[in-house]
Order: structure tokens, then C-alpha cells, then sequence
């Protein structure tokens, strides 16, 4: 019987016209696979939805522990912390520098966090100077570039607040890393 | 490069374009085109049919499993404290997370149906003659591979339900002679269920076997090529191809499994709508349940409704013991298998395929009535009544199930005996179903808390979720009560249909809403005092308190109207509780008669009235945290009653240097329960204050 119809060449070519046929499979599998596809991409996409927050003061110290000295100092910055499912409390979530020139009470801060790649950078003390150990970058204690250095911008610095009492509270900001402008990260 | 490079030799026609050039180049490079004509134009012996849909689809649907599964393993975290955390975020948090699982978790189903229809079409059809014999044994082995993705992915949220079904699976496997345990032991990665067992379900779930079934389904499908598709005699109809003929059949087909999957996700959504209902997208496609908990039992386990019949078939050899589970779980599905196994060689004699054909529709039919059986019994309780078995009921409480006494109340009737003994056993029946129902709704309700509690803004902490329902009053609470108080204390709402028989049972008093403005106010109701729900039950009966609110109360010279109310407002003040919207000024005065020693205090010690304690419970604090932890752990302690404890036992406080019954965090969790402190999402947190304060306020109203 099947070979009244000739070898599967002619058929393919009889075939082929069907072409109605042929829109129908395609739309009927494509319809079938899209539900699965489009939840795949829904739910791949997700992350996008998620921002870290605003930026808010944290507190990090007190004057009492800061020596006016012109030397920085490395204190971690305490939060709560929410990773995607856990809730953390008061976990150190990043590093700051933070320095108070000979007789004032004005505190400067500088993120630990490397504005070239996002490595940590580190005090180096006989130098005296920041260098992150990744790729080199090497910063004065007030955080500007020491060229050549691959970072694009000086060390990221954070604002702020030293309330009555000499409590210093920091603005909590990572920012995009590899380029010249300081953009905080939404 | 494109001057040396040779020239595509076109297969067919000229190429036309640059797309038609690069096509011609690539096929030069691939050969694709053959590959796309080996796969599209295979001639279907006698045309396209609808019975040979089912290996596609099956095709389909592992494909779709591969698709979502790989995007659920991008957000899932295989350990014993990140797993069901994981699930509940998939599910409840993340954008989409909730199709995209119930399109992996109903698709999952619709495989094992699938494959049940798919080996029906090739055992009724002979497909496994020779030469596919080979064929055959590679498709039985798929089988065997999908369920064990089925069986292995239904741990991997480490809920209640997985656990204990895991459990069962992986204990069962351990009565494998000699190498049982061992054997157990490796698939449960230790001698205990844990992260290793999650980290190895995954890697079997989503790696070994998947991977497996690749390998096994490229030869299934290469051979099913070899020797063509297997035409169902008698041919009446001119040949056609796979393309489009047999496709659009196929995707067909698969378009209406995939609308069936989605129907199963999205009709509660169409109901809930309907009904004019919130939609919670978080609650359609897979269930999750509370997580696992080895301390809980979990008497609604079962396993999922295509592995009931096994289930229900290990029952046939319920008292066998180990030896009936071994012939049960392992001997018998082997068998079958074996017998299924040899199909292709039975089926050379037309008596032999016939054979495998009845065995064939035996299997599926006689699965289909366990399955049947396993949910009439589990649901039997829905449709019994059990009303019609009073009198089983009546008979065995009096006898308390005694042989000999029932034998007696029968008149020694051998024939009565045997009637009520089948009485007896439909009753027991009914009872168990019943037993089911409640372990569900518990269940149910144990897993929304779970998801509850999940959600709060704290989110869950690093320890799991577990540990959020181990420290939650209104879990714990009820269990804890039902443990250690209800032997004696009740705890019902008053205005609940059955609080007089529940309150007729109790020793002591009725704890619902102690502490509170209704409770206060019962207490101080002479009508009340001396009820059920209060010192009806207990030694304090006939004591001061009773005679007090009998006799003193309602001498309307001492108490003038509003005195009492605002004593009870005062005592809900002292718990922290609300006071039923009264003003600040009377819950004052309120603390002034309490602290009077003409009135309260001439026995309870409060504020500064310096009477001694011992010879009544202080009502310093009455009804707070504080108050009440400190009687729970001590009811002997001078602040309540060193004299005149009624049977209540220290359940805080060591006897003979050993453990405490109680540890402080369990009668916090109870006291937190019994004062309706616990968790509750901002939109339940609202209209439970409303109605608290609503019933206060009501109960206030109505006192003098």
C-alpha cells in the first residue's frame, strides 16, 4: 500500500502544500511550549524587581573611639540584612574608613569597597596609603588616586552625621564600580 | 577568508540572498537539512492516528520539566534550613515563581499518566514485537527512570509531606536483604535524614537522572527511527509524514496536556474569582506544606496520589510484619516488572500478547482500585454517618473495648457478636477516616501559619523556618495546652455550641481569653463563679471567692453600679489586655476597690494595701505575661497559692533535681497563646484588634 505512494521524496512534495496544516502544528506547539517559556523568563527576570533600598544613616561609632589623629581606622557597618528568604540582625554588611584630622570633630569616611572592581581595600601602614590587593589600585589617606593606578575615580566617600552625644552614623551606599562617576547603586 | 573558503554546493536549488547563501554554507558545514528531512519526513504506515500522540507528548512534557526544572534549580537551596525556605520564596515571593512551579509540579503528573497511556498504546498494539524488542525494555527503564525524578523531587521542599513520605520510600528500601541498610544509608546520605539527604535527592533529581533518561531517550528514539513506527493493523488509509501530518496530531495533543496542566493550576483562581474572592497567587499550581519537623507527627502523610495504590497494596499485607512490607514494596512491583519485562518474548505467541494485554489492563485496573480504595478509606468519614453507630459507640465506651464484658453485653450471642464486630470494624473505619480528615485540616492550617510566618517583615532567620513555628504561641500554644492543661483546664469560647459539654468535662477553669474583660467579668458573675467554666469543677467551690461574688457583690450598699465594671476593666488593665474603651479614670477607680481591703483586698495583695500574700493569688499584674508564667511554672509560690493549690503541678520547677516538665520557652509559648499574643500579618492584626476590643467593649456594656 505505502508504496503506491511513491519513494518519501514525492510524498514530502505532495505534502508541502499542505500548508494550513503545516501553520497549525507550528501555533499549536508554539502555544503549547509558551506557557512553560514565559514562566522560565518571569521568573528569571525577577531579581530586576529587587532593590537593596534606600541609603540610610547607620550608626558606626562614637567619637570617644576615634582618635583625632589623621590616621583612618576600619569599622564595620552593622545592619539588618535581608538575603532573598533570611532576615539577618545586626550583621556587619560592609566596611568603612572612617578619619578625624588633629582638634576637630568632623569625621570623614571613605568606603572600603574598591571603585575600580569591588575588591576590599586594605590600610597599608608603612606606606601609608589604601592599595587594594586585587589589581594594584593605590589611594592617599584622604582616598585620591596615586597614578597609576587601574582605578577610574578616587575612593568612594560617605556622608556623614555625628550627633550630640558623638555618635558617628554613616549613609550606607555601594556605587557602580569601573567608571569615572560616583553613581549609587538603587 | 570568504575568497578561500569553498563554495556551499546547494542540496536542492540555487541559493537566493545572503540568508539563502548562509544557509547553504551551514548545511555544507552540518549537513542539517538531511538531518531536518531524516527527522520531519519519516513515512507514517497507514497516516497520521491520534493513538501514536503519546511518546510525543511524553517528549513534550520532559521537555517542559527541563525547561521550568532548570529554572527552579536558579533559586533553589538544597539544606535542611534553606530548602522549604527556598520553596516558600520560589512560591510565594518571587515574580512568577508560583506558575512556574505549578507548571513543574502538575506536569510531573501528567507524565505518570502519560506514561501509563503511552505503554497501554504499545502493549494493545504489539508495538513490542520484534524487532522492537529492545525498544520495549529501553521504554520500561524510562519509566522506571521518570518515577524515581517523581520520587525524588516530591522531598526536595522539605515539608511535612516529603519528609514523612521520604521517610517511608527510603525505610522501605531498607529491607532489601543483605545490603538493605547499607543501601538506605547511602541514598539517605547518613544514618540520619538531613542536608546530605536534600544535596543527594537534587543531584539525583536534577542530575543523575535526568541526565540518565537523556542518554536512554536518544536510543529509545533512535531505535524507534531504526525500525519505524510501529502501524496499527488493519491499515485502511494511503501512508503520510511525520511533518505536518503526525505533528500537528502531536502538538495537538500537546497543546491540550499543557491546557490541562494550566486548568489545574488556574481553576481555583476562576473559582475564587467567581466567588468574588481574593486571588493569592501564592496559593495556586504546587502545594507547600509546613516545613519538616522529625519532633511533629504528621499522621495526613501520604504519598502523592500515583504512588497511592503501592500505598495502599502494602496494607493487603498489614501483620505480616517486616517479611509482608519485604514481599510487599519489593517482591511483588518486582515481579511485575519482570512479567513486563518479558512481554516482548510472550508476545511472539498471539496467546502470549494476549496474556499482556489482560496483564497490562489488570495492572492499570487494579491500580486504579487501590488508588480508589486508599481514598475511600481516607474520606470515608466525609460520607459515613456516623450517628448511625451510636450505639457501637455507646457499647464500647462502657466496656472500654473489653472482650470478655462486650461478650457479656451481647447476652454471650455468637451471632449478635459477629454483627457488632462488623459494626465495630465500619465504626473503626469511620474513626480513622475522621483521624485523617483533622491530621489534613491541621496540616493545612500548620502550613498557612508557616507561610505566615515566613512573610512576616523580619523574614526567616538564618536558623529556618522551623524555628519560627518551634517559637510560635499560636502553634504551639494549642499543643502544648492539649499536652499538659486540657487534662484538666479547658479552653472554649463560652458562646461556641459545644462549650457546655466540653465545660461539663473539665476539673478546672476555662481558660479562653483569660485575663481579659469577658473572662473577668464571668469570674465577678455571681450566676458564674460557681459554674463549670470557673470554681464549679474544683476544691475552690465552696471557697471565699464564690461565697465573695455570691453574697458580697450583689450587697448593693458596698457596690454601687459601675463599681464592678470597673474592677473588671482594672483586672484587664493589670493584663495588659484591653480594658473594653472605658476611660483611664475608671479603670482608676477600678484599682482603687481591688486595692480596698473592705472589698478585694481584704485577701488579694495589691498596690500598696499591705495585705500579706499566701492567703489569695496577688493581683499585682493579674492575667500578665509575668503573672502567668509565674503560676504555670509554680501554682505553690506565696504569690498564688501556697495553701490552697488544686491539683495544678508546678510545671516549671524541678522535682528531685530532674528536668522541669515544662522549659521556660514552653510556658512562655503557652502564656502568649492563652493571652492572644502572637504574630499576625497587618491585614488579620487589624480585624483581630477590632473584634477584641468589640467583644470587650460589649462585655463592659453589659455589666452593672
Amino acid at each position: 500500500m505505502s508504496e503506491q505512494q511513491g519513494d518519501g521524496r514525492s510524498l514530502a512534495t505532495e505534502q508541502r502544500r499542505g500548508f494550513l496544516t503545516k501553520a497549525l502544528a507550528v501555533c499549536c506547539g508554539g502555544l503549547a511550549t509558551l506557557p512553560p517559556l514565559a514562566a522560565a523568563f518571569w521568573a528569571v527576570l525577577d531579581p530586576l524587581r529587587r532593590t537593596a533600598g534606600a541609603a540610610t544613616f547607620l550608626p558606626v561609632t562614637d567619637l570617644n573611639s576615634l582618635p583625632a589623629d589623621g590616621q583612618p581606622r576600619q569599622f564595620p557597618v552593622i545592619a539588618d540584612r535581608v538575603d532573598a528568604w533570611t532576615g539577618f540582625a545586626a550583621e556587619p554588611i560592609g566596611a568603612v574608613y572612617l578619619k578625624r584630622d588633629e582638634g576637630s570633630d568632623t569625621v570623614e569616611v571613605l568606603s572600603a569597597t574598591c571603585p575600580h572592581a569591588g575588591c576590599f581595600i586594605e590600610m597599608d601602614t608603612e606606606s601609608k596609603c589604601f592599595r587594594c590587593p586585587c589589581h594594584n589600585s593605590a589611594f592617599t589617606l584622604d582616598g585620591g588616586i596615586v597614578a597609576p593606578s587601574p582605578s577610574p575615580r578616587p575612593m568612594d566617600s560617605l556622608e556623614c552625621k555625628v550627633d550630640k552625644t558623638g555618635g558617628v552614623s554613616v549613609k550606607w551606599q555601594n556605587f557602580y564600580t569601573g567608571i569615572e562617576e560616583k553613581v549609587a547603586r538603587p | 577568508m570568504s575568497t578561500t573558503a569553498p563554495q556551499p554546493v546547494p542540496p536542492s536549488r540555487p541559493a537566493t540572498g545572503m540568508l539563502g547563501q548562509l544557509a547553504d554554507w551551514f548545511d555544507d558545514r552540518t549537513g542539517y537539512r538531511a538531518f531536518v528531512h531524516e527527522a520531519l519526513y519519516e513515512r507514517v504506515p497507514g497516516g497520521a492516528r491520534w493513538r501514536y500522540v503519546w511518546g510525543s507528548t511524553l517528549v513534550f512534557a520532559f521537555m517542559t520539566q527541563v525547561i521550568t526544572g532548570l529554572v527552579l534549580w536558579a533559586s533553589y537551596s538544597a539544606s535542611a534550613q534553606t530548602a522549604w525556605e527556598s520553596v516558600y520564596y520560589i512560591q510565594h515571593e518571587m515574580a512568577g515563581g508560583w506558575l512556574l512551579r505549578g507548571i513543574h509540579h502538575v506536569m510531573a503528573q501528567a507524565m505518570v499518566v502519560l506514561l501509563a497511556l503511552h505503554l497501554m498504546q504499545v502493549v494493545i498494539d504489539g508495538a513490542y514485537r520484534a524487532p522492537r524488542e529492545v525498544n520495549f525494555w529501553l521504554g520500561l527503564i524510562l519509566m522506571k527512570l521518570v518515577l524515581g525524578m517523581a520520587l525524588t523531587g516530591y522531598l526536595l521542599p522539605w515539608d511535612q509531606k516529603g519528609y514523612w513520605a521520604t521517610r517511608v520510600a527510603t525505610n522501605l528500601a531498607g529491607l532489601v536483604p543483605m545490603v538493605g541498610p547499607a543501601l538506605q544509608q547511602l541514598v539517605v546520605g547518613g544514618p540520619d535524614y538531613g542536608h546530605h539527604t536534600l544535596t543527594r535527592f537534587f543531584a539525583l533529581h536534577a542530575g543523575f537522572l535526568p541526565a540518565t533518561l537523556v542518554l536512554f531517550l536518544v536510543v529509545h528514539l533512535t531505535l524507534f527511527r531504526k525500525h519505524g513506527l510501529h502501524a496499527k493493523e488493519p491499515i485502511t488509509k494511503p501512508d503520510s509524514l511525520f511533518w505536518p501530518d503526525q505533528v500537528l496530531k502531536d502538538a495537538v495533543a500537546m497543546l491540550a496536556v499543557m491546557a490541562v496542566v494550566l486548568g489545574v493550576i488556574l481553576l481555583p483562581a476562576l473559582r475564587a474569582m467567581l466567588a468574588g474572592e481574593p486571588v493569592v497567587t501564592g496559593h495556586l499550581g504546587a502545594e507547600l506544606g509546613a516545613p519538616a519537623d522529625p519532633s511533629q507527627p504528621y499522621a495526613a502523610a501520604r504519598p502523592e496520589w500515583y504512588f497511592l495504590f503501592l500505598f495502599q497494596f502494602l496494607k493487603v499485607f498489614e501483620g505480616w510484619g517486616a517479611t509482608g512490607e519485604f514481599l510487599g514494596a519489593i517482591v511483588v512491583p518486582g515481579l511485575t516488572l519482570g512479567v513486563m519485562f518479558l512481554m516482548p518474548i510472550l508476545g511472539r505467541w498471539n496467546l502470549g500478547h494476549r496474556f499482556n494485554v489482560v496483564f497490562t489492563f489488570a495492572i492499570v485496573a487494579g491500580a486504579g482500585l487501590l488508588t480508589a480504595m486508599a481514598l475511600h478509606e481516607d474520606y470515608y468519614a466525609l460520607w459515613a454517618d456516623r450517628s448511625a453507630y451510636a450505639d457501637v459507640e455507646k457499647l464500647l465506651q462502657e466496656t472500654g473495648g473489653d472482650d470478655q464484658k462486650l461478650a457479656a453485653a451481647l447476652g454471650n450471642d455468637a451471632g449478635k457478636r459477629a454483627a457488632f464486630e462488623k459494626r465495630r470494624h465500619e465504626f473503626e473505619a469511620i474513626r480513622k477516616s475522621e483521624a485523617f480528615l483533622i491530621a489534613v485540616k491541621q496540616a493545612k492550617a500548620d502550613a498557612e501559619r508557616a507561610i505566615e510566618l515566613a512573610g512576616r517583615p523580619e523574614k526567616i532567620p538564618p536558623a529556618g523556618a522551623l524555628s519560627l513555628i518551634r517559637n510560635d504561641p499560636l502553634s504551639q500554644g494549642p499543643r502544648l495546652f492539649a499536652q499538659h492543661c486540657a487534662s484538666c483546664h479547658a479552653h472554649i469560647d463560652p458562646a461556641a455550641p459545644d462549650a457546655t459539654a466540653v465545660l461539663a468535662e473539665a476539673s478546672a477553669a476555662n481558660l479562653f481569653e483569660f485575663g481579659g474583660v469577658l473572662w473577668a467579668q464571668g469570674l465577678l458573675d455571681p450566676k458564674q463563679v460557681a459554674g463549670p467554666a470557673y470554681f464549679g469543677n474544683t476544691a475552690h467551690k465552696e471557697g471565699d471567692m464564690v461565697s465573695f461574688v455570691t453574697d458580697d457583690l450583689t450587697d448593693t450598699d458596698t457596690w454601687k453600679p459601675g463599681d464592678v465594671k470597673a474592677v473588671i476593666a482594672a483586672l484587664a488593665a493589670e493584663a495588659d489586655l484591653p480594658t473594653g474603651g472605658v476611660s483611664a479614670a475608671v479603670v482608676k477607680r477600678g484599682q482603687r476597690m481591688i486595692a480596698d481591703t473592705d472589698r478585694c483586698g481584704s485577701c488579694h495583695p495589691y498596690g500598696d494595701n499591705e495585705t500579706e500574700l499566701g492567703y489569695a493569688p496577688d493581683l499585682n499584674g493579674w492575667g500578665s505575661r509575668e503573672w502567668l508564667v509565674g503560676i504555670i511554672t509554680d501554682p505553690t509560690h506565696q504569690r498564688f497559692y501556697p495553701e490552697t493549690n488544686d491539683r495544678m503541678p508546678s510545671f516549671g520547677v524541678s522535682q528531685d533535681g530532674g528536668v522541669p516538665t515544662l522549659s521556660a520557652t514552653q510556658i512562655g509559648l503557652i502564656t502568649d497563646w492563652l493571652r492572644g499574643t502572637w504574630y499576625r500579618p497587618e491585614r488579620h492584626a487589624a480585624a483581630d484588634h477590632a473584634a477584641a476590643s468589640h467583644a470587650a467593649g460589649d462585655a463592659v456594656a453589659g455589666t452593672p
